[in-house]
């Protein structure tokens, strides 16, 4: 129950936070001297009803708080509006997000089954010359553009021809079974990933690897040697289950990190995510799909960090106990 | 380690380690050039010669059409069009040898800025070409062009961080000391900077600027927008300091005193974060060099005719460019090799100023 609460009170702090960031958000879009409808305007297909209604719905031409005021409700109520090309905001949202969502799942947790066994044969095997090659090729994988890093593998997908070169899904998509769509969208998320996983790897592993340094350094490990337990023992029942707290809340830095990665990325390899169409929106100044892609990140960002606090109350037996004191 | 700790010096500590030395030695290498890169450049920035595009970096000979070892000297391209593939193609042109030069009169330039000068380090006839590193889709060298540019990607990282730590050191100073409501607010603000995507916010900052400026006025104001995603979280960072700092009796006594709240932040507690921050500006360079780079390469960043490491890679966006122009890639591993050495050295400055910390 007191879990409960502690969750229910965690989730009612985003509220305000993400007001907070659709103000900055919304004065930073509006104070520039970019006309939003201007790039509508151009375009020959959308009819003066349309341009007439946005400018209603978007309050053009009241005063800005006013403009604030109108596109928070609309935005509460799911009403995004239009992008330049007449298409729906929300729907172009509906369509990038999920593949965002899978490309940095799927980093997260290839990072996690590699960077921590990695941190803790480091950490065990410290000032080794084993230690000390880990540490020089993270530095390497932190050191390498995302974006150049993905032009490489692009010459490589070309002249070898071993991987499709940009999108999710090949032309014929729609005709393949589902081993076969599940094989072609595998097929297109390998290079893409791979440019991602090599960047935060680094990170994860250095973190890993000063954490359980850490931790081996304590005192009750000093106790459980002393005890006489044996070396595997003390590793893995008692130092790496505390090792590991930090890093949970780090994991929701990792997604926050990756969504920008992802940016950059997603715009080598013409990935449909949420990047590239941040992205070409920002190029094309269109409003509308910037200030929904940017508030989209940022709800994504906040649940990361929110999912991130709740597996740590279940990983933590501290902040269990301390909430239930309160 | 710990016992010679106080009596070496902490460059010699740095010395130490074989891979810091070398990263300390390339860094410098690079930052040498930059500083001369007027003198060192064969071209200025702007040269081109239309007729060049993509001309592939010069060959260079030193055993002549007898077999025998002579001065190193280089040919001209002539371009030739070849119908069946439907493609240019550049052939040396073995009528006339260009002898390298060194200290050849060039274009006239102010050697740092100050003394008119027109000799250059290296150099050949003017009617000969020496492209180093190929030339782009201008006709411009592409060796003249990094060293241009390098100046703008290796310097603008630093300036973001000269903007960005005070306003993050005030920032958090201010709110860790107050404490309290003023507290919550402003870690409320920041925290809200955090939790839009740092990407995000940058290209939205970038593509707000007005398209009209000059250059030297966009890149202070990319200066800026870099300084404005950092500082929230560095702010923070200092905010936790400065609570734990508050309550020592050095502060207490200040405060007994009469100082004002702003001596006692300014000059008693921020003075205690300062290895903290010198480990924090060493290691967040990288990331700032990182940040130019990509914006500049959307083309959002530093634009034509300026030349900067990213923006010259927005050339090797295509396909037909990466595969059959390479010599465009350079840029790219010249970032990679100094963002490279920045983490070297910044590891060590953090080891040797933070013995406590195994992060490495």
């Amino acid at each position: 129950m007191q879990i409960l609460i502690y969750i229910l009170k965690r989730i009612l702090q985003t509220i305000p936070l993400l007001i907070v960031v659709s103000l900055i958000s919304f004065f930073i879009i509006r104070l520039s001297p970019v006309d939003p409808l201007a790039e509508l305007k151009l375009n020959p297909s959308i009819s003066k009803e349309t341009l007439q209604k946005e400018t209603e719905r978007l309050g053009l031409n009241k005063p800005i708080y006013v403009q604030y005021a109108l596109w928070a409700k609309a935005f509460v109520q799911g009403d995004l509006g239009v992008c330049s090309t007449g298409e729906s905001v929300a729907g172009k949202l509906k369509e990038r997000i999920p593949n965002t969502l899978l490309l940095t799942a799927l980093v997260i947790l290839l990072t996690w089954l590699v960077g921590v066994p990695l941190g803790i044969l480091a950490a065990i095997s410290w000032k080794t010359p084993l230690d000390r090659m880990l540490t020089v090729l993270t530095s390497i994988g932190m050191a390498i553009p995302s974006f150049f890093f993905a032009i490489l593998l692009l010459i490589f997908a070309v002249k070898t021809g071993w991987f499709p070169v940009g999108g999710l899904t090949s032309y014929n998509f729609n005709e393949m079974n589902l081993l076969g769509k599940i094989w072609d969208i595998t097929h297109h998320l390998i290079l893409p990933t791979t440019v991602l996983f090599t960047i935060s790897l680094a990170g994860l592993q250095r973190q890993m690897r000063a954490n359980l340094l850490d931790v081996l350094d304590s005192d009750y490990v000093k106790f459980a040697r002393a005890k006489g337990l044996s070396e595997f023992k003390v590793l893995y029942k008692h130092a790496l289950r505390n090792a590991i707290n930090p890093m949970i809340t780090l994991l929701g830095f990792e997604f926050a990190s990756l969504l920008s990665g992802a940016a950059l990325t997603e715009y080598v390899f013409q990935y449909p995510g949420l990047g590239r169409l941040v992205l070409e929106a920002v190029l094309k100044s269109d409003i509308n799909l910037v200030m929904a892609s940017l508030m989209m990140g940022a709800v994504m960002l906040v649940l990361g960090n929110l999912i991130a606090d709740i597996l740590l109350i279940f990983t933590d037996p501290r902040i269990r106990t301390v909430n239930s004191k309160q | 380690m710990k016992n010679n700790y106080k009596d070496t010096s902490i460059i010699k500590q740095l010395m130490r380690d074989k891979f810091t030395l070398i990263a300390c030695i390339v860094l410098f290498v690079i930052y040498f050039s930059l500083l001369f890169a007027d003198f060192i450049a064969p071209y200025s920035k702007d040269f081109s010669d239309r007729n060049m595009s993509y001309a592939p970096p010069s060959k260079i000979f030193t055993i002549n059409e007898n077999g025998k070892f002579s001065l190193p000297y280089t040919y001209t391209y002539k371009r030739e069009f070849d119908p069946e593939a439907m493609q240019v193609d550049y052939k040396l042109d073995r009528t006339q040898k260009y002898y390298l030069k060194l200290f050849p009169r060039g274009e006239k330039y102010k050697f740092l800025g100050l003394i008119p000068c027109s000799r250059h380090l290296i150099g050949v006839a003017p009617e000969g070409r020496l492209y180093l590193l190929g030339t782009d889709i201008n006709g411009r060298d592409v060796f003249s062009r990094i060293l241009f540019g390098g100046r703008i990607s290796m310097t603008i990282g630093f300036l973001a961080l000269f903007v960005l730590f005070p306003i993050g050191l005030l920032y958090g100073g201010v709110s860790g000391y107050f404490g309290g409501k003023v507290d919550m607010l402003m870690m409320r603000f920041a925290e809200a900077v955090m939790s839009i995507p740092s990407f995000y916010l940058l290209i939205i900052l970038a593509a707000i600027l007005p398209s009209n400026m000059t250059s030297i006025q966009r890149f202070i104001l990319i200066v800026v927008i870099l300084a404005l995603i950092g500082w929230a979280g560095f702010a923070r960072v200092v905010r936790g300091m400065v609570l734990s700092i508050k309550t020592q009796e050095f502060v207490q006594s200040a405060q007994a005193i009469g100082a004002s709240r702003l001596r006692i932040i300014l000059k008693h507690i921020l003075p205690q974060t300062t290895s903290y921050v010198i480990v924090a500006m060493t290691l967040s360079v990288p990331s700032y060099i990182l940040a130019e780079s990509g914006l500049s390469f959307l083309g959002l960043g530093i634009q034509q005719p300026d030349a900067s490491w990213g923006n010259m890679l927005k050339e090797a966006q295509e396909y037909i460019n990466i595969l059959y122009r390479p010599w465009l890639l350079t840029p790219g591993f010249l970032i990679f090799i100094a963002v490279l050495s920045f983490n070297l050295v910044g590891d060590t400055i953090r080891d040797v100023l933070d013995p406590k910390s195994k992060v490495r």
